[in-house]
């Protein structure tokens, strides 16, 4: 599992990788991806305008705003998943330990590889338990014993106990929250780096959404993770840092999206130093 | 003013004043709904009277040939004389040429859906796809005449020594004019496949190959196959192309280099002749009519449960 860009040398100097492959970052000790100007076109439509920050390793980064403020487009930009769109493109510089994501050179497949996603409808394959959390890792060539990496991988998703005795089931048997966390089982199988999560919880009941967030506070010991919700309570309860995104209304009534601030969860929720983001976080708008 | 008044002041045991009541009767909804049904019940009594048209002179037709010499019986000449009603030429004369119309048309069909689907970008699939569905409306009597003087010349020149007539060619051109029917409906199930299983695949790190093979066509495997069998039924029942290609000699052999004659070509070479009706040459058309009408509804019912049994429901 080669990270194809591994030896391009960081550009700009920027956080430069000093991890070795397959280990994570000291914790809390520097960002694994910075975003630097970053903005976004649907087929010439601006959808993101400039935003910078730094996500750091192994803790949870939540992306919150109003609806069309382009937080779900950049977290798709963080995987490249946004490659898969005719006519998106990305401008300025994200680079992911150091290292360009949107070079030439780089694989947009390779990424994904080692940063996995959660989407906000479950979507297990129709196939059984097994095959799904199986599918990463028999893609991917890896040479593991694939009964222990779904094992190990269900348990990781705390939900081993649950389906142990049906693997030969197919997963759309599942509730939905069950559903979730197979797909969050499926993505860690994998074993990346990051897992990016696309409001994962906003087709879940309450006790599906708690255990979600259970989940993610285990994970963040051995995964970087960046969550798009819509539920600051969400994002106030799981999250070490907090970036609001607001809707500008541009040219032609076109709406793009701007990060207002970016900061530690708690500073965002009890002391936001802009006044948009104190009326967002209050429930004053939105 | 006044009717609240005189509401106001009405006695309370009234019954209350029926404001939904319907205002006049719909005659023109009824007499729509009507003539829907009549439309659907003329098809189906249309069907079922040719299904007895079919069986009626069939089952007169077995009152003077016994069923197991017309089913299993090696000869077929019934206007020689004496004359032999043994089906089986007939029989794997169609099978042979569907079976080369469809080893054709199902690599064909089906990868050309999976690069529509798939790989293609919206113009290309724009521009393709009303193409291909244009094949399927060229006239079949083309499709023979390019069997008979194109693809046969073609196949002598590439060192495959067949007959002026033959099976081969009538097959490989059954094959092409196949291709939309399965490409189209194979497309059609692959595009239905949700996107967000698409986005599942990608975001484990598969390549679009991957995703394709080990995703979208399982998820998809249904609508594949039903078009699969759809395809092989309209390659059984296609009449042109085989009867100006692949000869009218009724012959039980698997070797295509040799003129073949299939069930629809003897159905429509002797239809077409002047045959007494209520004769027993008459009634053979049926016979064979009725039995081609047998293996397609089978091949139908091999569909649907193929359908119902591999489906990888999404929803």
């Amino acid at each position: 599992m080669a990270w194809k860009v591994k030896e391009e040398p960081a550009p700009g100097g920027a956080a430069p990788d000093v991890t070795p492959q397959g280990e994570h970052a000291p914790t809390g000790a520097q960002n694994i991806f910075e975003l630097q100007a970053v903005s976004v076109r649907y087929s010439g439509n601006l959808a993101v305008k400039e935003v910078g920050f730094g996500v750091p390793t192994n803790r949870i980064t939540a992306l919150i705003g109003a609806s069309g403020c382009g937080k779900s487009t950049l977290l798709r930009c963080l995987n490249r998943m946004n490659d898969l769109i005719p006519g998106a493109r990305v401008e300025g510089t994200i680079t992911y330990k150091g290292q360009d994501l949107y070079s030439p050179r780089v694989d947009p497949v390779q990424v994904r590889k080692r940063i996995g996603m959660v989407f906000q409808k479950p979507n297990p394959f129709p196939k059984s338990i097994f095959d799904n959390v199986a599918f990463g890792p028999r893609v991917l060539g890896m040479k593991e014993d694939i009964n222990l990496l779904v094992e190990n991988a269900l348990r990781r998703a705390s939900l081993w106990d649950e389906v142990k005795d049906r693997l030969k089931d197919s997963a759309l048997g599942m509730s939905g929250g069950q559903q979730q966390r197979l797909c969050i089982a499926r993505a860690i199988a994998t074993e990346p780096d990051v897992i990016l999560m696309d409001e994962p919880c906003s087709a879940l009941d309450p006790i599906s959404t708690a255990r979600i967030e259970d989940l993610m506070n285990e994970l963040k010991d051995r995964y970087t993770i960046v969550i798009v919700t819509h539920n600051m309570q969400q994002a106030a309860r799981v999250s070490d840092k907090t970036a609001y995104f607001s809707v500008e209304v541009g040219d032609n009534d076109r709406r793009y999206g701007r990060l207002i601030e970016y900061d530690d969860t708690e500073r965002i929720f009890t002391n936001p130093s802009d006044q948009r983001t104190e009326d967002y976080v209050t429930g004053k708008v939105g | 003013m006044k009717q609240l008044t005189a509401m106001l002041s009405a006695p309370k045991t009234a019954a209350p004043p029926a404001v939904f009541a319907r205002q006049r009767p719909r005659y023109a909804e009824k007499l729509i709904e009507a003539s829907l049904l009549a439309a659907a019940l003329l098809t189906i009594l249309t069907t079922l009277g040719i299904v007895y048209a079919l069986f009626r002179e069939t089952i007169s037709f077995l009152g003077e040939v016994p069923l197991t010499d017309f089913l299993f019986g090696t000869e077929w000449h019934p206007l020689f004389n004496p004359p032999a009603y043994g089906v089986l030429p007939l029989v794997t004369g169609t099978l042979a040429v569907t079976g080369i119309a469809l080893i054709v048309a199902v690599p064909l069909g089906v990868g050309s859906a999976i690069y529509l689907s798939e790989y293609a970008s919206k113009r290309t699939r724009k521009t393709i796809k009303p193409i291909l569905e244009t094949l399927a409306g060229v006239p079949t009597v083309v499709f023979g005449f390019f069997a008979l003087t194109l693809v046969t010349p073609f196949l002598r020149d590439i060192g495959i020594n067949v007959d002026v007539f033959n099976g081969l060619s009538g097959g490989l051109v059954v094959g092409i004019l196949v291709v939309p029917t399965i490409a189209s409906i194979a497309e059609d199930a692959l595009s239905a496949v949700p996107s967000g299983l698409r986005e599942a695949s990608y975001g484990l790190g598969a390549t679009k190959y991957q995703t394709s093979t080990k995703v979208i066509v399982p998820a998809a495997l249904s609508g594949i196959v039903a078009g699969v069998v759809l395809g092989a039924s309209r390659a059984v029942g296609e009449t042109m192309v085989v009867l100006l290609a692949a000869g009218q000699r009724p012959n039980l052999t698997f070797d295509m280099r040799e003129p073949v004659e299939t069930m629809t070509a003897f159905i429509a070479a002797t239809g077409k002749g002047d045959i007494p009706t209520g004769s027993i040459d008459y009634k053979t058309i049926f016979a064979v009519g009725a039995l081609l009408f047998v293996m397609t509804f089978v091949l139908n019912m091999l569909s649907n449960f193929i359908v119902g049994r591999f489906r990888e429901e999404y929803e």
